[in-house]
């Protein structure tokens, strides 16, 4: 059964009737979500997310036609495995915006902009994104994000260096920020 | 509208029954296509399904359209086959027991295809018969032999 429907997401795809694909994939934080549209990545579900529940709800948001299709994300999981060694500082993949609007967009493509390895604090997000006194959204933003790591709302922390709140837990966060050299590994 | 469930849970609840279905229907060498087909199709109008209520009788009805669509591009001549309304609505669901199927897939083509019309895809004798594009008695006596067969296999 695994060809069949391999082809039919191939067949689907070619048609234009597959307009959410995704894969669950392997991480050290544990599995994640992938979920793409044609125009580019939309989603990335981490691991203390259901990913039952994301998939149903990008089938209300986008579109019902929601397929398993691993292959077409073979090129993020590929970007995602050497990132998570260390290896790999700036991600290049097509992103599709569409489930952000207004100030949180802004925000989160202003959090897409942060190097490798570097910080910025919620009111600097909040700044580039237009509003410098939209401190709380800047924050309701990260936690929105619905493409974290790949927009690396974990390089965002509170102004005096506090790690701040993060979707897939803190010391996940910890975990990014050291391995990108920013934060010191506690003991 | 209805918040219609991701379709891939379509897949991992009926495609295996679908394809069962199929291969009784139009043999296991062309059920593959048969199943491609019927799975576009229904990929195409699920955005506008208006019900959720009865996704595997939607699922079936797509499948038995295809498999008439096979016997008919199969050199048959074209047929005047009634669309099977009433089974969009239906609730009555066919049991279905993989075991028994693969006994279906086993038997000779045209009493495997009455078997699947009727018991997969509920269809009546006449209809069977103009999907096999033989007469109602001929349909009825594949009908019975098929389950003959089955009985015996299955005793």
């Amino acid at each position: 059964m695994k060809a069949e429907l391999k082809r039919l997401a191939d067949r689907a795809a070619a048609e234009g009737l597959l307009d959410v694909a995704y894969a669950n994939i392997d991480s050290p934080f544990g599995p994640i979500l992938l979920a793409s549209t044609p125009r580019g990545l939309v989603k990335l579900s981490l691991p203390n997310y259901d990913a039952e529940e994301a998939l149903e709800q990008l089938a209300g948001q986008i579109s019902p036609r929601v397929l398993e299709a691993p292959a077409r994300l073979d090129d993020a999981r590929r970007q995602l495995d050497l990132y998570f060694e260390g290896r790999l500082h700036e991600f290049d993949l097509p992103l599709d915006w569409q489930l952000s609007k207004g100030f949180r967009r802004r925000a989160l493509r202003a959090i897409d902009r942060i190097p490798f390895g570097r910080t910025r604090s919620y009111t600097e997000i909040a700044r580039s994104a237009g509003n410098e006194r939209a401190v709380r959204a800047a924050g309701t933003a990260c936690g929105a994000n619905p493409i974290p790591i790949v927009v690396p709302c974990h390089r965002v922390l509170r102004s005096g260096g506090a790690l701040g709140g993060y979707g897939g837990g803190l010391p996940m966060k910890q975990a990014l920020l050291e391995m990108e050299g920013v934060l010191d590994k506690r003991e | 509208m209805p918040t219609l469930p991701p379709f891939q849970t379509l897949l991992d609840t009926h495609a295996e029954d679908v394809m069962a279905v199929l291969r009784g229907a139009v043999g296991r060498a062309d059920a593959e296509d048969c199943f491609q087909e019927t799975f576009l199709a229904a990929l195409r109008g699920y955005p506008k399904l208006s019900d959720d209520g009865n996704l595997r009788g939607w699922l079936l009805t797509i499948a038995h359209r295809k498999a008439i669509d096979h016997h008919r591009a199969n050199g048959r001549r074209p047929l005047p086959i009634a669309e099977p309304e009433e089974l969009a609505g239906t609730s009555a669901e066919p049991e279905l027991d993989e075991g028994v199927w693969a006994l279906v897939g086993a038997l000779p083509p045209k009493q495997r295809a009455a078997v699947a019309l009727r018991y997969a895809c509920d269809l009546p004798h006449a209809e069977i018969a103009a999907a096999l594009d033989c007469s109602p008695a001929a349909a009825r006596r594949s009908l019975h032999e098929g389950i003959k067969r089955l009985r015996k296999e299955l005793t």
